[in-house]
């Protein structure tokens, strides 16, 4: 039998919200970063078809997809191939074109992201989703069971509302059998930068009540940043090139846990 | 009277926003009765039928499209002046779905909403785009989350930069109408949470005027398509 595509991949990360606009691309993009500089070899598929956004966040958003013997090859978003990306967004023939697709197709697609894009060695693949419970997250679960996913981390915002979604996006995980590595806070505050205050804009500390309650690691709470939002439009590097920045620390955290979770020294 | 029809299948959020969590969906000779915030404000939401906040709709899609279709047929609105729809993001089934199931009906159009950024930006496109496809007339798009003014230094801070020109240069290029930018207000989140009528908790609130003027636009824009379908008829 030929060797698989995830055959080189020693962990598999999927990044998981029940609800819209939390961060969970960014929180993809930015793990992707820190564990890069850790010296990590990471790859990003990107399974949100209808609003594929890694792309645009690596500044590879005009690159075009290749194939070779063993399948597709990814997008390599550093000169040093320290980081490869797979999106329905390398496909589209023009950026605004919409994938106006019933369940079926999308499964189809995801099902060779899946086992036809040729990753090589990776120490970790993070797979960014669209929000929800549904097609892409069944289909993307499936597809990577045969290769034991490590786990999942789910992204909220502090408010109830989006509260409420992720706790249903626990449940999938504990039906699945995917491993839920913690959740992050994202959006969890935000400091004036011309005062200092702290305004707790989308509320505060929803994500870290929903851990302890659900029993699953609380990862940390994200602020609100500017400057990471900023970086994201432009497809820089905000862990190398604003560590003063306040979102650091925290998105920094997140990956020391992810590397420490997944050391051979853990069990 | 207003109808409030939730299709966000897996994220329902409708339930919490309106203050009906835990309210469960009754059945009469008519059919489904809609959940009721006023007497002329009537709510349906698969929040409803689900019996705990960590059950989990794991659906694909045909199981998703088979339940909007019951909602649109099933339920018994009465007469209604708006019926408005939330929709989960994308551009898949529920979205393709709702626009064949209410092919039949009169849709006056689709509210489009963003944040400042490209990023958000880039999927709206293709959401504008899918609008196209499907003959979906746009009244509009909002700009949400548009520029947070400090409570104690009123400095403004753009969090999520309109770093292309934000949803005014892409209504611009694209010919669409800008409907209005509502600021960042914690006050927003906070009534949604607890279920509270923002507009009527915090009316001194500068989003609270966007609003009222974005769903002042959207009434103009449906009272114009009516009295100009008044005229051909």
């Amino acid at each position: 039998a030929e060797r698989s595509n995830l055959a080189g991949v020693q962990h598999v990360l999927l990044v998981l919200s029940g609800k819209g606009g939390v961060g969970k691309s960014t929180v993809a993009t930015e793990l992707a970063l820190a564990l890069r500089l850790a010296g990590k070899r990471v790859g990003i598929l990107d399974v949100d078809l209808c609003g594929p956004s890694i792309p645009r966040m690596f500044r590879v958003q005009d690159s075009a997809v290749h194939q070779c013997d063993s399948g597709w090859v990814p997008v390599f978003a550093h000169q040093d191939k320290s980081i490869s990306l797979m999106s329905i967004g390398f496909l589209l023939e023009k950026p605004d074109d919409a994938v106006v697709w019933r369940g079926p197709k999308k499964n189809a697609l995801i099902k060779q992201f899946v086992s036809d894009v040729a990753w090589g060695e990776l120490d970790f693949l993070i797979v960014d989703t669209p929000p929800g419970t549904s097609d892409e997250h069944i289909s993307t679960v499936e597809a990577l069971r045969p290769h034991k996913p490590l786990g999942a981390i789910l992204v909220t915002t502090p408010q109830a509302v989006s509260v409420g979604d992720v706790r249903r996006e626990l449940t999938f995980c504990k039906k699945t059998g995917l491993r839920v590595l913690g959740i992050i806070e994202n959006m969890s505050g935000f400091i004036c930068p011309h005062c200092s205050e702290c305004t707790n804009i989308f509320s505060k500390g929803g994500g870290e009540e929903l851990a302890k309650h659900a029993g699953v690691p609380f990862l940390g709470s994200v602020p609100l940043d500017p400057q990471l939002s900023q970086s994201l439009e432009d497809g820089r590097d905000f862990i190398q090139e604003f560590p003063k920045s306040s979102a650091f620390p925290a998105l920094a955290h997140i990956a020391q846990q992810i590397l420490d979770g997944t050391s051979p020294r853990s069990s | 009277q207003v109808a409030l029809l939730d299709i966000d299948i897996c994220g329902p959020s409708v339930p919490r926003m309106m203050g009906l969590e835990g309210e469960q969906v009754h059945q009469s000779g008519s059919g489904w009765s809609p959940v009721y915030v006023e007497e002329n404000l009537g709510v349906m939401s698969v929040g409803f039928l689900l019996s705990s906040p960590d059950d989990a709709v794991i659906w694909r899609g045909p199981k998703k499209n088979g339940l909007i279709k019951q909602f649109l047929r099933d339920v018994d609105w009465g007469e209604v002046d708006y019926l408005i729809i939330d929709t989960p993001p994308g551009t898949s089934d529920e979205h393709l779905s709702i626009v064949q199931y209410l092919s039949a009906a009169r849709v006056d159009g689709a509210v489009i909403i963003t944040t400042p950024q490209e990023v958000s930006l880039q999927d709206v496109r293709k959401e504008i785009n899918f609008c196209r496809k499907v003959k979906l007339p746009i009244i509009g798009v909002v700009e949400n989350m548009s520029g947070f003014i400090c409570p104690k230094c009123k400095n403004e801070s753009q969090i999520f930069p309109p770093t292309t020109g934000g949803a005014e240069k892409m209504c611009q290029n694209l010919n669409i109408s800008l409907l209005g930018k509502v600021p960042l207000d914690p006050q927003i989140g906070k009534s949604c949470d607890q279920g509270q009528s923002f507009l009527a908790e915090v009316p001194e609130s500068p989003a609270t005027s966007s609003y009222q003027s974005i769903i002042q636009r959207i009434q103009e824009y449906c009272d114009l398509q009516h009295s100009q379908e008044e005229k051909t008829v």
